[in-house]
């Protein structure tokens, strides 16, 4: 559906985006990730056909950004990082013009206004003045703007930021339903969003491209060992932490075993195994066996935040490396 | 054209949704009915004189009120158009709204006229105010109507040349006071050109003067309706939307 190849995009002397190249599907829900800066909002610009690319090429089903824009335009429905409201128009004349202008017939226009009013939840306001609304209404109205006109692709540019969490929840439950249908790039530089509403992430830093994968494979390719969380308690209060500590790390196949609390007499261990190796059967039978009792024990995944931070840094330590050499070349 | 039509409409919807509409229709009608009072009440106690005096000199309302009235409203609306014009890009640049309008299935053309088309109607309900006081010389006196009508054209004409001139330059900024700035300006500077070169008659300044687009407004204001004088209006305010598409082309490719 959205076809990306050696994008680049140069502002004067900064290079925004540097050679950026995915595929996105059909359907698909894909988050597109970086730090503030990163380049995220001006790939997706190029997408919109608001900036035309410096070098490569962008389509979106089939048709090119530069070559057919029309098309391209007739396709997408964008919400920019502001959503783009005209305070003194009131919601239901806003979301006319925006649906006229986006080539809905007039037969056809009041229904579709009803429809995207029923779907964003702004049925309440209306009739309310636009600039009159709170960051949370606003933030709908731009949603509704952009899926008024039934777009194959919605291109979504931090779509909850400012809203609070309910609101929050709300849009995801909304993009989910949105995406069997439309095929969805959302940017955020919130990991958990990702984590919660999309299939596949693309993770940009500085201009380029850092990894590209759905977020289950992501996790799995840089989390090489499991990582345990073990709660022991002991029968007669407090068990000795560093007793705890040897025990756990005599089991075969952990690296690590890290203290992370002790509370209400219990402690908690953070164990990790090394690569490959199941442990937590073996765990829990060395903790029983020693005669504590074992209150939890859990898989801790590793977060996007840690993936997030592993991945922009091996880039920094590489980008190092090559600089180091260019210099003693 | 349904596009075009659209964005007029809601250009003009803005217009009269802040006071900024009321406001200028307000204004010209004041100032264009102080300057009819005094006009009119000259004219009056200039027949009685001649009356009294028994001469029988030509007095003509075409002459000696409307023409002067309206060549009055054409140095007025000067002041008038930078007001009407500064938003139309600017205000959009600012609030993120220009995204909305390239990201559309919408040439930039189609924008444009329907912008400059929404400011065209403000405009021209700016210079209806005058039509109450135009209409009262209709009522109690027989003047010509067809210079007052060619004198509107002339009206519309330069008007829709310094709306065309004000949109270009509102693109070029985010900020709706320097685009009103530099638009009266330009349109003070428009005015002088046709100053500088009154007593002058080289080559030079032969050809200042007709970039002037206040002298064009001379020969509509006698009720003369030159072919030369529209076209070069006509062709003036093409040139002006032109180079409006061009900046806002060139608009995504600095942004």
């Amino acid at each position: 559906m959205i076809k990306v190849e050696g994008l680049t995009k140069r502002y004067d002397r900064t290079v925004a985006v540097d050679n950026i190249s995915f595929e996105v599907e059909k359907g698909q829900i894909v988050g597109f990730l970086g730090p503030n800066g990163a380049g995220k909002t001006t790939t997706m610009r190029v997408l919109t056909c608001f900036l035309p690319p410096t070098s490569g090429t962008a389509s979106i089903a089939g048709f090119d950004v530069l070559e057919q824009p029309m098309e391209v335009k007739k396709r997408i429905g964008y919400l920019p990082e502001t959503p783009p409201l005209y305070p003194e128009m009131e919601v239901w004349e806003y979301l006319n013009f925006v649906g006229r202008l986006k080539g809905i017939s007039s037969g056809d226009i009041a229904r579709r206004v009803d429809e995207v009013t029923a779907r964003c939840a702004i049925g309440d306001v209306r009739t309310k003045l636009i600039g009159k609304l709170s960051k949370g209404y606003r933030q709908r109205v731009g949603l509704a703007q952009a899926i008024i006109h039934n777009p194959d692709v919605l291109v979504l540019d931090e779509p909850t930021s400012g809203l609070d969490p309910k609101q929050i929840i709300e849009i995801r439950e909304l993009l989910k339903a949105l995406a069997g249908e439309h095929t969805i790039i959302l940017s955020t530089h919130i990991l958990s969003e990702v984590e919660h509403s999309c299939e596949r992430v693309i993770i940009i830093d500085r201009g380029k491209l850092v990894a590209i994968d759905s977020v289950d494979n992501l996790t799995n390719r840089l989390r090489g060992s499991e990582a345990v969380a073990v709660e022991v308690e002991a029968p007669g209060g407090l068990p000795d932490p560093s007793g705890v500590q040897q025990r756990l790390e005599q089991v075969p196949g952990v690296s690590r075993v890290m203290m992370k609390d002790s509370k209400n007499e219990r402690l908690v261990f953070e164990v990790e195994s090394l690569q490959g190796r199941h442990i937590r059967a073996e765990l829990a039978r060395a903790v029983v066996n020693s005669g504590w009792a074992l209150t939890e024990l859990r898989a801790v995944g590793l977060s996007l935040e840690d993936i997030f931070l592993q991945l922009t840094a091996a880039e920094k330590k590489s980008a190092a490396k090559e600089e180091k050499e260019g210099v003693q070349a | 054209m349904s596009h075009v039509l659209l964005i007029c409409k809601k250009e003009l919807k803005s217009y009269f949704a802040s006071p900024i509409a009321y406001l200028l229709m307000a204004f010209f009608g004041l100032i264009f009915g102080f300057g009819f009072y005094t006009a009119t009440r000259d004219f009056v106690r200039f027949s009685f004189q001649a009356q009294m005096m028994g001469q029988q000199g030509p007095m003509n309302v075409n002459e000696q009120i409307i023409r002067p009235l309206l060549g009055f409203a054409s140095t007025v609306s000067l002041f008038l158009i930078p007001m009407i014009t500064m938003r139309l890009f600017a205000e959009e640049k600012k609030t993120g709204t220009i995204e909305l309008l390239l990201t559309s299935p919408v040439t930039d053309m189609q924008i444009i006229l329907g912008k400059w088309l929404g400011a065209m109607l403000l405009y021209i309900c700016v210079l209806l105010m005058s039509i109450v006081n135009i209409a009262m010389l209709f009522a109690w006196g027989k003047p010509d109507l067809k210079p007052v009508l060619v004198a509107y054209l002339g009206l519309l004409l330069q008007g829709g040349c310094l709306l065309a001139i004000g949109a270009f330059i509102s693109t070029l900024t985010k900020n709706q006071i320097i685009a009103g700035g530099v638009t009266f300006f330009v349109c003070l500077l428009l005015w002088l050109l046709s100053w500088m070169t009154a007593f002058d008659s080289t080559g030079a300044s032969q050809v200042v003067n007709y970039l002037s687009i206040v002298t064009h407004f001379e020969n509509f204001g006698k009720g003369v309706l030159d072919l030369k004088d529209v076209v070069f209006y006509v062709s003036m305010i093409y040139f002006a939307l032109f180079i409006t598409a061009r900046s806002m082309e060139s608009l995504r490719w600095r942004a």
